[in-house]
């Protein structure tokens, strides 16, 4: 059996430790997670595994020899292999060109010429195996978020594999997909891979992980047996807290319509769909990936247009033309890739937070810096979002961090509406916490909230009522008695043909 | 090193560095006369850098500059030569000087054409208009009212370098420090994001053409009422120039990163360098070879140190 040993690790950004001695033992077959806070140092960890980042001290040892990587390359070659947390793919090349790029060696011809045969057929068996049904020819830029998490992974298992890394590799998938998953991360696992493991998901940790480490601050607080330690000590080791109740729903006092989806179609929604939300009521909609829910979002939030139907507003009939008309109406959208729609990555935070909202801090045209500075720094405490300084860039924050960046860039609007589309992808336990009381506290305050969300316990954990779609359209709705996660699965799965 | 890197201070050291060799090796370089010939012959360089700082900064380029130049001169100085009051003649080339940009900007935000395209079709159109207009002659016997806008001074300092000043102080506050600032930087940042933000990109881009064409025009009175003549050919060639002092000011051809400050002394670099060559008398044949020479180290100075994230 292989084994994988990190050793003291540290390693800091221009001065300032992020990882300070940690010890992680992994063994073949084993599914290790890895667990801590939002920017408690595990992508930079692997980072600094896999040869991107070099340690500054500490010593990694693979069956017992030390290595040296100096690139990514170099670990992959002694066969560790990364999913990035992070979306790395070429949006302008196709699936099969993306699964080419850092894997040439075996499609090219003695004079570098490509196999396109073998590529094709390759690709086809790696998309077959991660269950991704698109052809190799598809462009990146025509998928959905979670349709590229599965091509990153197909890519990752191209090589040779003894340990392979998945950074978050769930948060955009949905429940179906994430079975999927574990399935092949059991395939692996019984083929003696070793894998680390990270996701905010606790549910999945105790499904597939064997082991679980905990980093806190750039330290290892400790390993522990899957099977013998309970959640709630997890948690507390993680956060430093005790976090008492995950999902906190609110009793809900439903009020008027505010809006009122009536048989609405766009460009990508050719099946009418009607839904109600009201005030002081968080509607969730699941589905599968590719069911319509981002579509339903974007027509909501004025970036595509009604082509049919209508939408009314607290009773009013309303026709967004550009997401600026949404937003004077009190309405925002909160997207579902950071990346390429929430934030400007190399802009600082401050700046990423204002821009909605810059108009309300000028005067005469001029941007009021010191209300700015104090604004920016008001949401970073309120959601506890860590970073150096509020002029530190978007791009050097963890994961989680970014995306509660972009959740109060639009929480700031103080909207009438407030649509969520994915709001908690890659937050930790306990900030999804205080994002969650946020939302109770819009609620409160009577506004409406519509979240689409493809985590299962937190869709039916926080909405007070949760509309399924599938294919395009509404399939159902769970409220009550019926919010339990069989009735989802049934209503989710259900195929229309065998439709008992 | 934070602090240099914060401030972007590689192009400010390239200057000082010329500034001290030219010192050293040239006497009559530091002399006040000498140095206020360097902001006169740079100031119409540092207008046109000022409005492509604008459309630069939201990934954009605006190669028509020359052109727009060359076609607002011709037209105000025939007005003015017809009988038309300077100011007059003035403020509507700075007008038509607006309306080719708009029209730029019109068709790389709302025709969704490519910036790079778009202006190199307008920089060859433009041109041609003049050349229409102006049967490819001269124009001369400019009315003696308009001499001042080019060869007067105010307290001594010549009045193109006064409105350099003034259109500098301007240009900066808006982008440093209003909200409309703001949005052009977010838009070259990530135009979706800003989109998505509520902010109208397609005005904003707009607009920032209209800034280069102003600018452009206004640089183009100078420049008319300097030589006492609208030359067809006036303007070739100054939008590389106008790029080569906004890139060397280090503000990114891929937008959002950017200061005015920097563009300034992008242009002040450029026309130090076009002094010191003439001062230490080198041949015009080597003085595009060391001219590209100085550009490309400077650059390289600036990149060093934007590697380290
Ligand atoms: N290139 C960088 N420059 C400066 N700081 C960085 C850089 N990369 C990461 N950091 C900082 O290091 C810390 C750890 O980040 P890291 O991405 O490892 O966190 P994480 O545990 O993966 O968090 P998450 O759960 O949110 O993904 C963060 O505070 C982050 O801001
Ligand atoms: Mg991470």
């Amino acid at each position: 059996m292989s084994r994988l040993e990190m050793r003291a690790i540290e390693k800091g950004f221009s001065g300032v430790p992020i990882l300070r001695k940690v010890d992680l033992t992994v063994e073949g077959g084993e599914v290790h997670a890895l667990l801590g806070e939002n920017g408690a140092g595990k992508s930079t960890l692997m980072k600094t595994l896999t040869g991107i980042y070099r340690a500054d001290s500490g010593e990694i040892l693979l069956d017992g020899v030390p290595q040296n990587f100096h690139s990514i390359l170099d670990s992959r070659k002694a066969g560790i292999n990364i999913i990035h947390q992070e979306l790395n793919l070429f949006s302008n090349l196709s699936i099969e060109e993306n699964l080419l790029i850092g894997y040439e060696q075996p499609f090219r011809t003695a004079v570098g010429w490509i196999r396109s045969r073998k590529l094709r057929e390759q690709t086809r068996e790696l998309l077959q195996l991660v269950g991704l049904s698109r052809s190799p020819e598809t462009p990146v830029s025509e998928l959905g978020i979670g349709e590229r998490q599965l091509v990153e992974i197909a890519k990752a298992l191209q090589s040779d594999v003894r340990f392979l890394i998945m950074d978050e590799p769930t948060a955009a998938l949905t429940d179906q997909e994430t079975r999927r998953l574990f399935q092949m991360i059991d395939d692996l696992k019984r083929r003696g891979v070793g894998i680390i493991y990270i996701s905010h998901r606790l549910e999945e940790l105790f499904a597939i992980a064997d082991r679980v480490t905990v980093l806190r601050d750039g330290m290892t607080v400790g390993t522990y047996c899957m099977r013998e330690v309970e959640e709630d000590v997890l948690v507390e080791r993680m956060v430093g807290r005790s976090v008492e109740n995950r999902y906190p729903r609110s009793e809900s006092q439903p009020g008027d319509v505010i809006l009122e989806l009536d048989h609405i179609q766009t460009r990508r929604l050719h099946k009418p769909i009607s839904l109600t939300v009201r005030t002081g009521e968080i509607v969730g909609i699941g589905g599968m990936m590719g069911a319509g829910r981002t579509e339903v979002a974007r027509a909501i939030a004025g970036i595509d247009r009604l082509l049919g139907g209508t939408m009314r507003l607290k009773g009013q009939s309303v026709q967004f033309r550009s997401p600026r008309e949404a937003l004077e109406h009190g309405v925002a959208l909160v997207t579902e890739d950071r990346k390429d729609d929430g934030l400007i990555l190399p802009f600082a935070v401050r700046l990423n937070l204002a821009l909605p909202t810059l108009a309300e801090r000028q005067r005469l045209g001029f941007v009021e810096q010191q209300r700015e500075r104090a604004f920016a720094e008001e949401w970073i405490r309120r959601l506890s979002i860590r970073v150096q300084d509020a002029d530190q860039p978007v791009v050097n924050l963890s994961g989680g961090n970014q995306q509660k960046v972009v959740f109060a860039k639009w929480l700031a609007q103080d909207p009438q509406l407030l649509v969520l589309d994915e709001p908690t992808r890659g937050v930790d336990v306990g900030a999804k916490h205080d994002i969650y009381q946020l939302m109770n506290e819009m609620k409160a305050r009577g506004k409406g909230i519509l979240m689409i969300s493809s985590d299962l316990p937190e869709l039916l954990g926080m909405s007070d009522r949760v509309y399924v779609m599938r294919d395009g359209a509404v399939v159902g709705q769970l409220m009550g008695s019926n919010m339990d996660q069989e009735v989802f699965m049934a209503l989710v799965a259900r195929s229309q043909e065998v439709e008992s | 090193m934070s602090w240099f890197r914060r401030y972007r201070l590689g192009p400010l050291l390239g200057l000082v560095l010329l500034v001290l060799i030219l010192s050293i090796t040239s006497q009559q370089f530091l002399t006040v006369s000498n140095l206020l010939d360097v902001l006169l012959q740079t100031s119409v360089n540092a207008l046109l850098a000022i409005g492509m700082t604008f459309v630069i900064l939201t990934a954009g380029i605006d190669l028509s500059v020359g052109s727009t130049l060359a076609l607002t001169s011709a037209l105000a100085a025939e007005w003015m030569v017809g009988g038309t009051n300077p100011w007059l003649a003035g403020i509507a080339a700075l007008c038509i000087g607006g309306v080719a940009g708009a029209f730029n900007g019109v068709l790389v935000a709302y025709a969704r054409l490519a910036p790079f395209i778009v202006t190199l079709g307008t920089m060859t159109l433009f041109r041609g208009l003049t050349e229409i207009y102006t049967n490819g002659q001269p124009i001369f016997n400019l009315p003696n009212s308009f001499n001042g806008l080019g060869n007067g001074s105010i307290l001594k300092i010549p009045v193109p370098v006064w409105i350099t000043i003034v259109m500098f102080f301007i240009a900066w506050a808006v982008l440093s420090r209003t909200v409309a600032g703001r949005r052009i930087y977010a838009i070259g940042g990530n135009e979706k994001v800003a989109y998505l933000a509520g902010v109208r990109a397609k005005r904003y881009l707009v607009a920032v053409y209209v800034v280069s064409g102003i600018l452009a025009a206004l640089a183009g009175l100078i420049l008319t009422s300097r030589l006492a003549t609208a030359e067809p050919t006036a303007g070739n060639g100054y939008e590389l120039d106008a790029i080569t002092a906004v890139v060397l000011g280090g503000t990114s051809l891929f937008g959002g990163e950017g200061t005015l400050v920097g563009t300034i002394i992008g242009a002040l670099i450029l026309g130090v360098i076009d002094n010191g060559l003439n001062l230490l008398n080198v041949s015009s044949f080597y003085q595009d070879a060391v001219k590209g020479l100085v550009i490309l180290i400077a650059i390289m100075l600036d990149r060093k140190k934007s590697d380290g994230r």
